[in-house]
């Protein structure tokens, strides 16, 4: 399986849920924390993300950038950075 | 829990184009004009239109659609978008231009202007959102509200009799020897919206090509307007609008593109 995963602009999201329920993975969820706006903000809180996109494309706010792991290379070990 | 972005090889597949702006949109949450303003400008930035391509944006949730589509963007009164649009590509012809209407804005009180322009077959692609109410201003009736659709200034329902049937605005343009393209969509889930992307593709791909005028409706959803929860409005969608606003194309030339 290709495994991918999903950067979330915590302060754009309005936790619609949308994503949520477009996500053949149920790998989002929402924060316990508000975020400045006042919403539960949605996280990656399972590790199954295939990078399929369909959570990006039904975001109305555009809040979601995907990645996704590339086809036929050897596989890596995931290495992720706090986002700035 | 911190946001994480990945670092080794993962291949960015999805963000954010730069043809929308980095304002935050100040639409509810859940609602449909956030991924419509979207889809159009990813095909902007597909197409490398950017600076080619002029907006009209209405009067109704949309009208600072000019804070977020990153083109040339105007403001028109309300109803007179495609009016408007009409002046801005006869000066302008070799310019993309789109107007951006509520069912409000474009079936109620600019009615004449959408019909006289398709009828024109002015080159120009009108994007009318069909949420079935005025949502800027509360929730009220629109031309196109089910019939027996419960909103501010329809308490009991909407009365056939004493109000009229909904307006399929988008079957009668289509008549019209003027429209080139009319199609409706939705954005509730990816399959709808990678397919209204597509159309908005081709309708722009038309207007290079000088066919007339484009419309698109997208069938959309107003979480606040119908009081309900994005998901509830999304299945709500489904099951009352579609039937009565069936999704498909309704006016496509001989000659397709792929
Ligand atoms: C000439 C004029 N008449 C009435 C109004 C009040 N008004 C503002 S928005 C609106 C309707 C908007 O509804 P719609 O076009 O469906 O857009 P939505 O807000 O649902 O996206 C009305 C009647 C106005 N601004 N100007
Ligand atoms: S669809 Fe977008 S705005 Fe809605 S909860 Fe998901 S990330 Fe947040
Ligand atoms: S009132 Fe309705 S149409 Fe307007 S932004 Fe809110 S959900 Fe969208």
């Amino acid at each position: 399986m290709i495994r991918g995963t999903v950067l979330i602009a915590q302060e754009v999201c309005k936790g619609c849920e949308l994503c949520i329920a477009a996500c053949p993975q149920e790998c989002l969820g929402l924060s316990e924390q508000l975020n400045i706006k006042g919403y539960r903000y949605v996280r990656l809180i399972r590790e199954t993300c295939t990078g399929c996109i369909n959570c990006a494309l039904v975001c109305p706010d555009a809040a979601i950038t995907v990645f996704r792991e590339p086809k036929g290379a050897a596989k890596k070990t995931l290495v992720v950075q706090p986002a700035t | 829990m911190q946001d994480l972005k990945p670092t080794n090889g993962f291949e960015e597949v999805f963000r954010k184009v730069q043809t929308l702006t980095d304002t935050p949109m100040h639409y509810c949450p859940g609602c449909g004009h956030g991924v419509v303003h979207r889809l159009l400008m990813e095909v902007v930035d597909e197409m490398k239109i950017q600076d080619k391509t002029v907006g009209v944006a209405p009067v109704g949730c949309s009208v600072f659609a000019y804070h977020y589509m990153n083109i040339d963007m105007q403001e028109a009164a309300h109803g007179r978008a495609t009016a408007v649009a009409t002046g801005i590509k006869r000066v302008l012809p070799d310019r993309y231009v789109f107007t951006y209407q509520g069912d409000g804005d474009l079936a109620a009180i600019g009615t004449n202007e959408t019909i006289h322009t398709v009828n024109r077959g002015e080159n120009i692609l009108i994007v009318f959102i069909n949420n079935g109410v005025y949502g800027m201003t509360g929730g009220q009736m629109a031309p196109t509200t089910l019939a027996g659709m419960k909103t501010t200034t329809s308490p009991f329902g909407r009365d056939i009799a004493t109000m009229g049937h909904p307006l399929k605005i988008t079957e009668l343009v289509a008549q019209l020897p003027g429209a080139y393209y009319v199609t409706r969509h939705a954005v509730h889930t990816p399959t709808a919206v990678r397919k209204l992307k597509k159309a908005f593709r081709i309708a722009f791909e038309f207007q290079e090509m000088k066919k007339g005028t484009c419309f698109v409706e997208v069938v959309s959803n107003c979480p606040s307007g119908w009081k309900m929860t994005p998901q509830e409005s999304n299945k709500w969608m489904e099951q009352n609008m579609f039937p009565y606003y069936p999704l498909g194309d309704l006016k496509v030339p001989k000659v397709r593109m792929n």
